[in-house]
Parts: structure tokens; sequence; C-alpha cells
């Protein structure tokens, strides 16, 4: 309930979060800066969930190692933090293993597409049915700030005192190639469609992402002169332009000079892991022989033997 | 419906190790695995990837071994039963990972078919020299649990009761398989379904209001699980966690879980160990796996010399039964323990520390490629009368 806030009352007067029911309160403070754009990815994620009519219980969220490695930790939904760069093959695990959950990856762009690259690609390439969700903030935040294979050329990183040499990953073109059935990005400015979008990518059938550039003043904003949070979120307010179903190899990010190009690129109905197994398994083994799988099936050992 | 005991492969066959650990597996309630291939375990996924289908269960060949070894954490806690395979340099790769199921009390198995290190080694030939790994691969202390089969019947055997260990511990269990025992082919009886006994999962039958990720019922060290997807909304962390599965960057923490994951298994329940002629020897082999079968020659020709010769062979290696191991090294009678391994001395170490100098422990190595002459073990044995 909010409480009275007119200009006569200055007294603190104590207001609930509407986040605070899918929040871990016995877990706040938490750890990210003034400014970061975590915390805003994550109502925005919790928007889409509730608005995508996925019963809460049936969601289990898988993080890696780093900033965004916590939100696993923060959320309340069945939540794993699990190690640097294998959220991806936690969840796939988890998901064959249990088909009938809604699997979402929330880490960040280190952890899933440097350690974890080629974890990355080939869940795309796979179509496994989970969604991963990449909070971008161009840098490693956790050990305070080196270089990321998402970092742009010449910026700034404590790894990269003299600038980084190295071109960067363009993550939704990276998604698209390797077959991802669902790409898009945005910026923890466009929190309205971001929240449409994560809300679309978490009912999408085969592998969904999105992509989520996150102001990080501490470690990156500042050694690249991009100013506090609030100078970023102006970055991304002014550079971005929506092009939606743009080839991906054209949606470029540059912050400096613009543009960064936001949009859904990639909605393509293609068949996922799930689908075609039984189908598969069916048609080759004959329906004799084979036993369909699925949560039933691969549970009896802990029904019989009570 | 279809039962669990519909599929196992109740019969008499002649297969090889590797296929006799995928069966057990099965028989155990194994339906989901994640591999990368590698000699010489490869047989053993791709046994389970044909037998899958046909008992509701699913393999998966992962882009690499550390997307493997996570792959049944991920599945573990979906509800099922799980296994990886993989040797040498793959296990090196899932080393991070057997820590993050000891810390998260995650009910796994691991296979490693041991062969030749380091790094590529030597493929496709024997080799003990993943023993110390076994205990000490992961970084940080943990409990391990590791079973070392010598004939593919127990590697079937080993592997069901791998499976046991895992639920009843709630912790990653090796098995410790090697390419001679992984290719050798032998008659496996397989029990009717009924007369293999199987642990299930221990889930917590408390509400979500009141479950506690990580908080043991009175008297035990095990917490139990809670199933994922019925709103328990529990974490899982690899971070040092309290009893709500928080984490907590204490030392106290720390402490605590530590002391906890330490002595949650109980030796004498997990450790098996074969006694032959151990009463009143005079030398005692202390062996295990594949070198317990050359052993086994030595032994009777040192016997047929005159000589009393014990044999202790270890089915559980890790955590070393150092009591029973102890007790019998020192029985008066002993004046030699013989250690014979593939491997430049790993497990001696062990015996060592626990004959504790009482008599002379003697390592008969081998650096892997072939198993041992038992000509070498016997002169060994026969050194006592020198």
């Amino acid at each position: 309930m909010r409480g009275p806030r007119t200009t006569q009352s200055l007294q603190a007067v104590p207001v609930n979060s509407p986040m605070e029911d899918w929040l871990r309160m016995d877990r706040m403070p938490h750890i990210w800066c003034p400014g970061c754009g975590i915390g805003t990815a994550v109502n925005c994620f919790v928007r889409a969930v509730e608005l995508s009519g996925i019963p809460r219980k049936k969601l289990a969220i898988v993080s890696g190692i780093g900033c965004t490695g916590r939100v696993a930790g923060y959320i309340k939904l069945d939540s794993f933090h699990t190690t640097h760069g294998r959220a991806i093959p936690f969840a796939i695990g988890l998901k064959l293993a249990s088909p009938d959950l809604h699997v979402v990856v929330f880490s960040g762009d280190g952890d899933l597409i440097a350690i974890g690259g080629n974890h990355f690609i080939h869940a795309a390439r796979r179509n496994v049915n989970i969604t991963v969700i990449c909070i971008n903030n161009l840098t490693y935040g956790m050990t305070g700030g080196q270089v990321a294979p998402t970092s742009p050329k010449h910026s700034i990183a404590t790894t990269t005192p003299y600038g980084n040499l190295e071109s960067p990953f363009n993550l939704v073109h990276l998604a698209d190639s390797s077959g991802a059935s669902y790409v898009a990005r945005y910026t923890t400015f466009h929190v309205r469609p971001l929240v449409h979008t994560m809300k679309e990518a978490l009912t999408k059938n085969g592998f969904s992402f999105v992509e989520v550039l996150s102001p990080c003043p501490t470690l990156y904003g500042r050694r690249n002169r991009l100013g506090d949070g609030l100078d970023i979120m102006r970055v991304f307010k002014e550079k971005a332009i929506r092009r939606d179903g743009l080839s991906t190899d054209a949606a470029f990010v540059d912050l400096k000079n613009g543009p960064i190009v936001i949009g859904k690129f990639k909605d393509r109905p293609r068949e996922a892991f799930l689908d075609v197994y039984n189908d598969a398994m069916t048609r080759v083994i004959g329906k004799d022989h084979f036993i369909p799988y699925g949560p039933v099936t691969m549970r009896p050992p802990e029904d019989e033997s009570e | 419906m279809y039962s669990i005991k519909e599929a196992v492969l109740s019969g008499i066959h002649f297969i090889d190790g590797d296929v006799a650990c995928a069966e057990g597996a099965i028989a155990a309630g194994c339906r989901f695995s994640a591999g990368y291939p590698i000699t010489p375990s490869t047989e053993v996924v791709e046994r389970l990837a044909a037998r899958f289908p046909m008992v509701g269960g699913m393999f998966v060949q992962m882009e690499d071994e550390l997307a493997s070894s996570i792959a049944i954490i991920g599945a573990a806690w979906g509800g099922v039963k799980a296994m990886t395979v993989s040797s040498g340099p793959g296990i090196s790769l899932m080393q991070e990972h057997i820590g993050l199921a000891a810390i998260t009390e995650t009910p796994t198995v691991w296979v490693n078919v041991q062969r030749c290190g380091p790094s590529t080694g030597l493929p496709t030939q024997p080799a003990q020299g993943d023993m110390m790994q076994a205990q000490w691969g992961s970084h940080g202390d943990y409990p391990s649990l590791a079973l070392c089969p010598n004939s593919p019947q127990e590697a079937f055997d080993l592997t069901v009761r791998a499976f046991n260990l895992a639920e009843r511990y709630r912790t990653p269990v090796m098995v410790l398989l090697d390419e001679a025992v992984g290719h050798m082919l032998e008659k496996v009886v397989i029990p009717p379904g009924d007369e293999i006994d199987v642990d299930a999962r221990h889930f917590t039958s408390k509400p979500p209001k009141e479950y506690r990720a990580y908080e043991c019922a009175p008297g035990s060290l095990v917490p139990d699980m809670a199933r994922t997807g019925e709103g328990y909304y529990f974490h899982v962390t690899g971070l040092t966690h309290d009893e709500r599965g928080y984490p907590i960057m204490l030392a106290e923490v720390q402490r605590r879980l530590m002391e906890r994951l330490m002595a949650k298994i109980d030796l004498d329940d997990v450790t098996q160990v074969v006694q032959s002629q151990v009463d009143g020897c005079e030398v005692l082999v202390v062996s295990y796996g594949i070198t317990s079968r050359v052993a086994e020659r030595a032994i009777l020709e040192a016997r047929e010399q005159g000589l009393r010769v014990g044999h202790l062979r270890l089915l559980t290696v890790w955590p070393f039964p150092e009591k029973l191991v102890a007790e019998r090294c020192t029985q008066g009678s002993v004046q030699r323990v013989v250690v014979p391994e593939l491997n430049m001395g790993q497990m001696v170490r062990e015996v060592e520390r626990v004959v504790a100098g009482a008599c002379p422990v003697t390592l008969v190595g081998h650096p892997g490629g072939a198993v041992h002459e038992p000509e070498v073990i016997l002169e060994a044995i026969m050194e006592v009368r020198q």
C-alpha cells in the first residue's frame, strides 16, 4: 500500500514495492551499484512473467556467475546459481528432465558469451526450449571492470588500460546465425518494449534470446567517459533506433557515435528440440518399443520403491 | 503404467564393463545422461543412447564435458537420476562441477573409465592414474565417494550401488573403471528387477512454507530435496550457504556447512572390501580394480609356495576404508603390505598413512598402458622371505 505523498508531509513513509512479492526480501539490500541497469531488467522480467500467464511455480530461473549471476538469488522462484559460464547447459538438463517447467537463463555477457560462448551457440543450434536473457553491460562488473568479448573496440578496461584491440561480438547476430527461434535487443531505457519482448520470449517455443544493454557506470561508464547511470540512459535514449526485422548483421551497437539498433530481429517458427523427440523416436523405434519421454516416465524410481 | 522394473535387462549376458555399467545405471533408475565422446568410455553412453528411449530416458550428447557435467546436475534438480561418463581429459574438465554437485548436494553419478595420463596420454590403454583426482580433483574440501569394480559384473553392481549412495547421501559418486574392465567381455548376471535394491530420492514431505532447503531432520546430516516446479521457491547456489540455501559470506557459515558435508557420509555404511585369507597372513596385498585380478594370480602362486598371503580388495576406494585397512595391516602377523597399482603410487599413500610405520609397505607401481605382469607382484610378495 502506498503511503501519502504531499508537499506538507516530509516524514519518511514506508512504501511497499510492488516487486516485494517476487523478491527474496530477506536478502535485501542487493549488491548492485547505483545506476546499474540489472534491477531495471529484473523489474521488466517480473512484469513480463506476470503478463505471460506462466504459473509462477512452473518457472525456474538459472544464472551463472557475475553481477547478473546474482539475479537467481534475489528472485523468488525455484532458482539456481550455477558455475561461471554454465547456466545454459544446467538449464538444458533441468528442462529436459522436467519438460513441464519453463526455464529461463538470466545472466551476463561475460558469463554467457565469453566463458559460456560455446554453450550459447550450441543451445541455439539445438533450439532447445529455453529463454536466455543476457544483460550486456560491456564489461566484467563483479571482478572489477575487465575487458569482455562485448567491450567496444578501443574501450578502456582494467586489463586493456591502453584500449581494447579486439572487436566485440554482435550478440543478436551470433544467436540468429546459430539458429535461435527468437532474437531481440533492447536497453534498460526501453522498459515497455522490453517487458513486451521478454513476455514474448518466455512464451516462444525453442531457443529465445533477449539481449538487454545495461549501464555499468561504476566500472565501464566511468573509465570510458560515458558519465553516470543517468548519462548512459540518455545515450540509450538518444542513440537507439528501433528496426524490427532488420537483418542481425546490420544490428550494430555503437554507444559513442550511434546507432544502437534495438528491436525484435527474428521470430521464426523452427522445430524445437523437445517437439521433435517423441515424434522421431516413435517413428524410428516404433510405438511398441519406445517409451514416450516426459515427466511421468522419467520419474518412476522414486514412485515405486516407496 | 510403464515400470522401472521392466527396464532392467534381467538375464545372463556376455557384455563388456562399459555396457554393464550402462545397464547398471538403467537398473538403478537413471533416466538422463549427458556426455561427450571419449575413449575408452564412449561405449557407456552409446549404450545409453540406444537403450534410454526404450525405458523412458534421454541421452544428450553435449558440446563438451563442461556442459555434460552440469547438465546432469540440472537434470537431477529436475527430479531425475542422472549420470555422466568420461575419461582422463574429460574428467579433468568436469572437476568444477563435481565441486558444484558436492556443495549443492546434488545426487549424481560420474563414471570415469580410466586411461593413461597425463594429458592425452594413452587413450586406448588402461591405467589407475585418477585415484587421487577422484578424491581431490575439485578445489576445496568435499566428501568423495568412489567405487572401483574389477569386472563387468561389478561394473553393473557398483553402478547400481553408486546411484543408491548418491541418493542416500545427496552427493556425487564416482565409478572408477579402467580401460581393461571397460572393454573386457565377461558373463554378467542381471537379476530380476524386483531383486535389485534401488534407493529412492528423499523428497521433503513438508509444505513449502515450512521447508528450508538445507535444513536436516533431527539426527540426520542429509537434508531432503524439494521438487522443482511445486512452489517451494528454493534457491540453490555454489556459494557457501546457510540452511535456507542463501549465500552467506561468513567464516562461521562456511565452517558449519563444511563440518556437515564432511561428516555426512557413514564410513561403515559405504565401505565395501573383499577379504581373502586375511586372518593371520604374513603378507597382505591391498588392491583394487583391474590390478586386483593380476594380483590374485600372484597371490595364488605365493600361497602355493607356502606363504600365507591375504588379499584386501577395495570396492570402495573413497572414502578410504581406513579403519578396516589399518586393522588388517596391523594385526601383528603381517610382515609386509604390498600395494600394486597402475600408477606411480597413489593409493599406497593412503595405505602408508593408516599403517603408520607398523610394517613395511611396498608399492608395485606401473605407469599404465598395460596391466602388471603377475611375476612382478609375486616378487614383491616373496621379498618378505629374503
